[in-house]
This record gives structure tokens, sequence and C-alpha cells, in this order.
């Protein structure tokens, strides 16, 4: 224990003493609230949009209206809540702990990075006084070069949060180089690690290539001149290209994070080694490398040549390979095991559930042919929402219930958190389930009316869209409570063997008395 | 956060365990901040690449309206440069930090050369209608629209390499000022390599552009 009690929570006070914190640990909290702000903001739109859709004709929003709510709800929750969410979160929380050192690398920078966060968002959503932006999250040109005013706002917001982006992959790789503990070697990293080391090389590499994008797109409109203009010479496909040469490595960064939080939470509830340690650390690094090879699977109807959409539809399929692999791991690992059925644990199920419906749906629209039929369909909306809300947030929320104890020194509720499980679960279900139907049948997306032949579908969508948000505001609710109320927390509430579990709860300013020496593997279970 | 302040010179950061570590630790941080400048320029490389295919006119157009002569003079400057920064962080690796100083104040002489080039380069074109931005275009050449495009390309890559030679005369200034203190010892120099690494590669891209832009 730290003298007197005092851990990262108390020994220091005041706001500005968190608005200055360089401490990794304080960083992370200053993460929950926003990030949960900008979770709860981008939901109300999906709310919104949900209700709009409940009937064949304009409920409330008009087709405008519409566009710019799905442009925010895009926007806000890949720019601002899965990209950063776990690396930032829980990663920035965790990392330092699981390696045993004090800090991350670059304390200074892992503030700034939060700043970035902040300022770039705040100058986003600032693009609502502006009328607001209806190009979707993807800012295709030459729409997007031709329509209001707001976009460069929305596109300038993203450029500055991309250096968030940036800061915290530089960070995270040299602090998972450098500063391991004495006898950590790479072979002893906890999983949750591998995903965080693999998610920052690809937030090095493909980031900038979206900054640059961004940024020529920012030239376009403000100098008055056609980079991306057919009629001046430019392509318009050519911004496709950049804009998923980044956007489906991205996918990455928000899924890779979360399958290595399912990695340490399955092991820990099965009470068990992991099955295949090496095979689901490599297979992260796999993944990070195909991911750079597959953009064009975007663009099968965009007018790229059908060589290519051959070559990038047949690599694509190879992404199967790695996550088939961890899938595998993670069902080997609970086989034969007691597995305990606690929150983090049922969140884990629902993930790899769900993710792997999501996975599979990617491997038909990742056919070449296939695709043509099911492009801009609701069939597609479902798949990334398997992946994205079904896989990463899933993840995310199995690895706040996890961690939270551990950050806060409070246990929470925990019959209330094993009922939001289930309620995300059915209500997830609900929701979009009945889009893979509709979307194979033609219905398109993006569209804010539609034939009456798809009313029992949508209304069928729109009821499970409030099962999820209640879910999710509770499951909020209960982390945001103990933090306030509740147990004391225990240093290892799960019985799990990973390094962060042997510090205090919550930890002291410098995480360990002394440097932990590390002598084993992790999740020595039995 | 620590209210102490810490002597650069004997004793590293709270959070690492040696000066070792420390150095090696940052030394990595601005290696891996040199991959993300490279896939920036990476993806203004490959547009123009690309553009040039499309537009091979257009593109032997522009590079005959720009004067090759001043974008010599502007690589010789820049490698001059660089070996004085080189220079510099082996003075300070040796303990040297006034041989030091006076390199990267002839580093810092380059950079400035090299934006006043810049400007007057700037502003000929402008004059010529040659810039594509606004109302300013008001050339006729042979190639239209697609010349055009190359002075975009141009003025961005470029212009973006001139941000990052002003940003590298503010980091510059900021190793005058504790080279003058004398904050650098053969044990302690990680901010002269780092400043010196993002140098070099600031001069590799121009060493780039020049060929790409001026000459082929």
């Amino acid at each position: 224990m730290g003298a007197h009690g005092e851990n990262y929570i108390n020994c220091e006070k005041g706001i500005w003493s968190w608005l200055t914190t360089i401490d990794h640990k304080r960083i992370a909290l200053l993460y929950f609230i926003t990030i949960m702000l900008f979770f709860l903001m981008g939901g109300l739109f999906a709310i919104l949009l949900r209700l709009e859709l409940l009937t064949p004709e304009t409920l409330f929003m008009s087709s405008d209206v519409y566009n710019r709510a799905m442009t925010l709800h895009g926007s806000i929750m890949v720019f601002m809540v899965i990209v950063p969410g776990v690396p930032a979160l829980l990663g920035n929380f965790c990392l330092p702990l699981m390696i045993g050192a004090k800090d991350v690398a670059f304390p200074k920078l892992n503030l700034a990075r939060w700043y970035c966060l902040i300022i770039g968002a705040f100058i986003a959503i600032l693009s609502l006084f502006w009328g607001g932006v209806d190009t979707g999250w993807t800012f295709y040109t030459p729409y997007s070069a031709k329509s209001s005013d707001a976009v460069t706002l929305v596109v300038l917001g993203a450029f500055v949060m991309g250096f968030s982006s940036v800061l915290t992959g530089v960070n995270f790789i040299v602090t998972i180089h450098k500063l391991r503990a004495p006898g950590m070697t790479m072979m002893r990293l906890p999983l949750f690690v591998w995903s965080l080391y693999s998610t920052a090389i690809i937030q090095v590499i493909a980031t900038p290539v979206l900054g640059i994008t961004l940024l020529l797109l920012i030239v376009e409109r403000t100098f008055n001149i056609g980079i991306f203009d057919a009629s001046l010479g430019g392509d318009p496909v050519l911004f496709q290209h950049f804009f998923w040469f980044y956007s489906h490595p991205a996918v990455y960064i928000m899924i890779l994070p979360a399958m290595g939080i399912i990695s340490e939470v399955v092991s820990t509830f099965s009470q068990k080694t992991i099955f295949g340690y090496k095979a689901i650390a490599y297979s992260s690094m796999a993944i990070a490398a195909v991911s750079f090879v597959v953009w064009g699977h975007h663009m099968f109807v965009s007018g790229q040549s059908d060589v290519a959409g051959v070559l990038f539809s047949v690599i694509t399929v190879l992404v199967g390979v790695p996550t088939a692999i961890k899938l595998f791991n993670w069902v080997a690992t609970m086989y034969k095991a007691r597995v305990k059925l606690d929150t983090p644990m049922l969140y884990a199920i629902n993930f790899i559930a769900l993710f792997t419906i999501g996975g599979l749906t990617g491997l038909f629209l990742a056919a070449f042919n296939v695709d043509v039929h099911l492009h801009d369909t609701y069939f597609v909306v479902a798949h990334f929402h398997y992946t994205m809300l079904g896989g990463a947030l899933m993840g995310f929320f199995a690895g706040l219930f996890f961690w939270f104890p551990k950050m806060s020194g409070r246990m929470y509720d925990e019959f209330l958190g094993r009922v939001t499980a289930i309620m995300t679960f059915v209500g997830f279900n609900l929701t979009f389930i009945p889009q893979f139907i509709m979307g194979s049948q033609g219905m398109p997306r993006r569209y804010h009316t539609y034939d009456g032949v798809f009313s029992p579908y949508h209304i069928a969508s729109t009821v499970g869209s409030w099962l999820v948000a209640a879910g999710f505001i509770l499951a909020i609710y209960i982390l945001a409570r103990s933090f306030f109320k509740g147990e004391k927390a225990p240093k290892d509430p799960w019985g799990a063997t990973t390094l962060e579990w042997t510090a205090d709860t919550p930890p002291i300013h410098e995480n360990f008395l002394e440097i932990p020496e590390v002598t084993g593997r992790p999740y020595e279970y039995r | 956060m620590s209210t102490v302040k810490i002597n650069r010179k004997e004793t590293h950061s709270h959070h690492f365990s040696s000066m070792d570590q420390e150095h090696e630790a940052g030394k990595q941080g601005v290696w891996l901040f040199m991959v993300t400048e490279l896939m920036m320029f990476g993806g203004l490389f490959v547009g123009y690449f690309i553009y040039r295919g499309l537009h091979y006119d257009a593109w032997y157009e522009g590079g005959s309206l720009l004067d090759w002569r001043l974008g010599a003079f502007n690589t010789l400057v820049l490698l001059v440069s660089s070996f004085t920064m080189a220079q510099a962080v082996t003075d300070t690796m040796q303990g040297n930090n006034k041989k030091a100083l006076r390199n990267v104040i002839i580093t810092t002489a380059c950079a400035f050369i090299f934006l006043i080039v810049k400007y007057f380069e700037y502003s000929g074109k402008i004059h010529h209608g040659l810039f594509p931005g606004f109302d300013l275009w008001t050339y006729e050449g042979q190639t239209g629209e697609n010349l055009r495009l190359f002075f975009v390309l141009y003025f961005v890559m470029t212009g973006l390499h001139g941000l990052h030679i002003i940003i590298g005369i503010g980091l510059m200034f900021w190793l005058i000022k504790r080279l003058r203190r004398d904050d650098f010892n053969e044990k302690y120099y990680t901010s002269v390599e780092g400043v010196g690494l993002y140098w070099h590669i600031v001069d590799l891209i121009w060493i780039y552009l020049f060929p790409l832009m001026y000459l082929i």
C-alpha cells in the first residue's frame, strides 16, 4: 500500500491537477469521461435515426436533417468513440501496469493527445452550427468538395484527432519495446499488449495517409481548386483509394484491441491458460499486415479495374484466416473449462457470437460478384454494425467491466451488469438481423423513406435499438456509480494472473512500490 | 507532475530506470515519428505519380516553367545544412557544446536562406498568374486545367515541406537556447540527435522533390 491509503486518484486534488496530469491512469479516467459523453451523443443520433425509420414515410426528419444526423452518428462513433476507445482508455490504463512500468514512455505526449481529441471533437461538432454535414463519415469527393462549408470543419476536426491517434501509436510502440520490466520478454506479454502493439503499428503507418487526404480535401475546398475533381483533371476515385488506404486498416485499429481484451477475459473466466498463446499473438500481427492490402474491396463498384477487384477480393478472404485462428483459440480455451459467467465474460461471449456473424458476412461482401448485389444495402450496414458494435464495442464493455474495479477501487453491481450484457445482446440481434434480411432483398442504405414492404423489419429494428440503448445507458450508469458507491474491490477480484492485478487497488501514483521481476508466462492457472 | 526541477545532466525522468533507457526510448520515438512523416509525404508522391501518368504533357510544361537553378541552389543549401547538423550531433556527443552551437547556428542560417529563395520563387509564380488558388490563376498554357493541377501539387508539396522547414527553425532556436545553457553532455544529447533526425528527413524529402518538380 502507498502511505496512508494514498492512490493515484487521491494523491493530488483539484480540477487543475486533473487537467495537467501526466499520470497514465488519470489520463485514462479523463478519457473515460470524454469517450462516454461522445458515445452517448453518437448513440442519441442512432436512436433518432432509427425512430425516423419507424414508418415508411417522413416521421419527423426531412431528408437533409436525416443525412446530417447520419453523418454525425458515423463520424462521432468512428473518430471519437471506437478508434480512441480501447487503446486510449483501457490501453492507457493497463499497458504500463501489465508490463511492469511506471508510466508510458512519453507521459506529456500522452496528455497532449487527449487535448488533440478534445480540440478535434470540438471543431467537428462546431459544424452543427454551420448547417451540418451531409456527406456521410467517408467524405467522398466530388460531393464533399461541393456541399456545405461545414465539411471543412468536420474534416479539420478529423485531421486534428488523427494526431491523437498517431501519438497513441508512437507512445505505445516505444513503451512496449523499451519499458518492459526485467524478465518481461515479448513472449511473456499479456495478449492485450500484443493486440495494442499491432494496433499501434497500424496507427503509425496508416493515419498519416488519412491526414494528407483530408488536408488535400481542405485545400481543394479552401482554394477552390480541383484535386479530386474530374472536370479539372483530377480523379475522384483517387480520393477513395487514399481514404480506404487508411480507413480499412482503421477498422482493425478498432477491432484488434477488443480482440486483445477478449483473450484476457476468456482466459481469466475460464480459469485456464489461454489456448494457443503464440498463435493469437502472431495472428494480431498478421491481421495488421494483411489489413494494408485489402482496401480495394470498398470500391468494387467505383470503377476500379476488374483485375484489381478480383485481387482485392482474394486477399480480403485471407483476413478470415488469422481471425478464425483467434476465434477457435478462444473457444478451445473455454472447452472443458469451469467458465464463470460474470459480467465481463458475458460481454466476451457476446463478442464471440456477434463478431463471428460479422466476420462471416464480411466474407460474403468480400466476394466480388456477391458484393455487386449487396453493395450499399442494409446488408452492409448490418455487417459492419456486427463487427463494430457487436465486436469492438462489446469487447470494449467487456474490458470496462473487467478492469473498472482496478480503476475505481470499487465493485459494481454484478447483477445489473449481467442484465445489461443480456439486454444489449438481445436488443442488438433484434436490431440488426432484420437489416440483413432487408438488405439481401434490396433495401438501400442512407434513405430516410422506404417501400412499405420493408416496414415489419424496420419496426423490429427500431424496437431493438431501444433495448440496446437502455442496456448501454444502464451499463454506463452502474460503472459511473461504482466509482462513488459500492464495496471496496480486492486486489484481484477475478483471480486473474497478469501483472496489473498484483498492483494495489486502485494503484498508487507510480503503479508499483518496486518494479516487479517477471519469471514466468502470463495465464499460468494450472 | 513532479515539482522538483530535474537536473537533466545527471538523472533520468521519473518513469525510466536509467539514462540509457530514456535515450533509447526518445530515439525510437523520433524514428517512429519519421515513419509518419514519410507516409504523409508518401501519399502526396503517389498522387504526383498518378497525375503525372495521366497528364504527362502538363507535367512537362509545368516542370519547364520552374527555374532549375534556384532549385539546385536550394538543394545545395540544404545539403550543407544537413552536414552541419550531423556535425552538431557529433559535437554534443563529444561534449563540445560550443562547437555544436556554432554548427546549429549555421544550419539555422541555411534554413533561412532556403526560405528566402522559396519566397522569391513563390512570388514570381504568383506574379505570372501561376498560383492555382482563389482567382489568381491567369496563365494561359498549352495544357490548360491540367497545368493548374501540376501547380496545385507543386504548391501543396513544397508548401508542406516549407512548413516543415519553419518548424525545424523553431526546433533549432530551442536547441540554441539549450546549447547556450550548456544543457547537454556525452551522456545526455537525445534532443540534439532527435532534431538532427528530423532535419535529415526534411532534407531527404527535398532531395526527391527537386528532381521530380524541376528536372524531369
